[in-house]
């Protein structure tokens, strides 16, 4: 379980987070929609602690994040960042395989290799690209190269920023089904930003609006079209006018 | 009256940005030397560094010393002349590159090369979330990035600064028997008997304080790279200035250490 209780961050003069309230239960899929630039990654980074909050407290199955052993912390998570940050001086699958090959339970170069062109299949990736940089792939396909990598051994945490973004639609329905099964037979906890409403009702347990630096929302996504919100509804019909407004 | 307090306002906030950017370049270099001395050591990667940082500097670095012994025989000829000295040329030579001008532009060299990359690299990683993608990773930047490449400047500089050296005498040597009509064989044994071993163990030690501090800046400046691919561009910039600047001001501190009192 995940829990924000009252967490607030600012870059100087620029108020991000102003009190965000949000638990994410055990094996459940949340969903975090919003505007842009309205913090969603941020509070994704405040959680991993890449960015340390100004105030209140983050807890992972009830411990403080700020005391726990920080690598051993991490081993449980998986993330895909929204730029994909896949290292560009390493191949793809010495990519999916990173923490494979380095650490503590580290297994044999084949076997990484191995459990990578899985995770690659799995994001429809076939082998043949296994051998190349970075560089060398489409916007898209780099994007499900950082989601291989998220889920390549299995975390029990997963937070995925954007995964859809930038996939054409097949792709994208593809990634949803990943996401939606990561979540159901492997019991993971799944975090995941999205602007796609579509991906929204095909991955979420629960579905959390941030806006103005709080949750204005948060709830079951069956519950998302009546609830009644102006700001989630505005957002949900994608309409110009209303209480959010269209210049940021 | 509000113009001088705003340029000492001005020269007191400089002074403060100043004290807390060596500050936090102080803790870095505490941190990694703890990052070198602390497991995991990346093994490929330190090799990597080996590679990049010693082995392509040696084009650069030899020319750049062939070039400075050829030009130091030519003005120790012309000055010793002036008093009938031109037999000291081989052995002030010798002592010239190394102890002075093998480690100094060797290591300035490297700076240009090696702090530059490094920056641009890293800073690279940081702006496109790399960095935080090691960490999520459990992998410690520390020790994934900066010990493989400072402990690997460390000890090829010095290598390097040997190389150089070498290259730098012997363009001496062409020169002074190529033009300046001294025997070969003579200006040889001179170089060999005034020659002493600490003239180029103190340089060697010199190359690897320059190495260390050349990467070392190269890291610092990369990790706290602004955003954006102009946040990179400062960062290379900075970092070669400082290191640039930190091995002459480091060169005259090692000087007086090893050669006075
Ligand atoms: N490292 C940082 N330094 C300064 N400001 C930052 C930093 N990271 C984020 N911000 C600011 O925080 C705000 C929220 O950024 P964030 O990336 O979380 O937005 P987002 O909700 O993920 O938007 P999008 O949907 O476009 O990805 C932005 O105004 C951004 O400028
Ligand atoms: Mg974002």
């Amino acid at each position: 379980m995940i829990e924000l209780r009252g967490v607030h961050k600012a870059f100087g003069a620029n108020r991000v987070l102003c009190g965000v309230d949000l638990v994410v239960p055990k094996g459940k899929s949340m969903v975090i929609i919003g505007g842009s630039g309205t913090g969603k990654s941020v509070a994704l980074k405040c959680i991993l602690g890449l960015v340390r909050p100004d105030a209140g407290a983050i807890l992972v199955d009830g411990q403080d994040v700020t005391g726990t052993d920080r690598e051993s912390f991490l081993g449980r998570f998986g993330m895909l960042f929204q730029g994909g940050a896949l290292f560009d001086s390493l191949s793809v699958w010495q990519n999916v395989a990173f923490r494979l090959l380095r650490g503590a339970q580290k297994s044999s170069p084949d076997r990484a290799r191995e459990i990578a062109l899985e995770k690659l299949r799995r994001v429809g990736l076939k082998p043949e690209v296994a051998d190349l940089f970075p560089a060398e792939l489409s916007g898209g396909m780099q994007k499900r190269v950082g989601l291989a990598r998220a889920i390549a051994d299995d975390p029990e945490i997963i937070f995925f920023d954007e995964p859809t973004t930038g996939l054409d639609p097949i792709m994208a329905g593809v990634i949803n089904e990943l996401i939606r099964e990561i979540v159901v037979e492997m019991g993971a906890t799944a975090m995941t930003i999205t602007h796609d409403m579509t991906s929204v009702r095909a991955i979420a347990d629960d579905v959390a609006m941030l806006h103005d630096g709080v949750i204005k929302w948060t709830g079951p996504v069956g519950e998302m079209d009546a609830s009644g919100n102006p700001y989630l509804d505005q957002f949900i019909h994608g309409r110009a006018t209303g209480p959010i407004e269209a210049v940021r | 009256m509000g113009l001088l307090r705003d340029l000492i306002g001005g020269v007191g906030r400089s002074a403060l940005a100043l004290l807390g950017g060596l500050g936090r370049g102080v803790l870095f270099l505490f941190r990694t030397v703890a990052a070198i001395f602390s497991l995991p050591f990346y093994i490929r990667e330190f090799w990597h560094a080996v590679l990049t940082i010693g082995y392509f500097s040696l084009p650069v670095v030899g020319l750049t010393a062939l070039f400075t012994g050829a030009a130091l025989a030519l003005q120790i000829y012309a000055g010793g002349s002036r008093f009938q000295a031109e037999a000291v040329v081989p052995s002030i030579v010798a002592i010239g590159m190394t102890r002075e001008l093998g480690p100094v532009l060797g290591g300035l060299m490297v700076a240009a090369r090696v702090a530059s990359s490094i920056a641009a690299e890293i800073g690279t990683m940081k702006v496109t979330e790399q960095i935080d993608a090691l960490v999520t990773l459990s992998t410690d930047p520390m020790r994934y990035l900066a010990a493989p490449r400072v402990l690997a400047a460390t000890l090829t500089v010095p290598v390097l600064v040997a190389v150089g050296d070498s290259i730098g005498i012997f363009g001496g040597y062409l020169v002074g028997t190529g033009r300046l009509g001294f025997n070969t064989g003579a200006y040889l044994q001179n170089t060999v008997d005034f020659l002493e071993t600490w003239d180029v163990l103190s340089g060697l030690v010199k190359g690897a304080v320059f190495g260390f501090l050349v990467a070392l800046v190269g890291c610092f400046f990369g990790m706290n790279s602004g955003r954006g691919a102009q946040g990179v561009g400062r960062a290379t910039k900075s970092a070669v200035v400082s290191a640039s600047v930190l091995i002459l001001a480091s060169n005259y501190m090692l000087t007086e250490l090893f050669f006075t009192g």
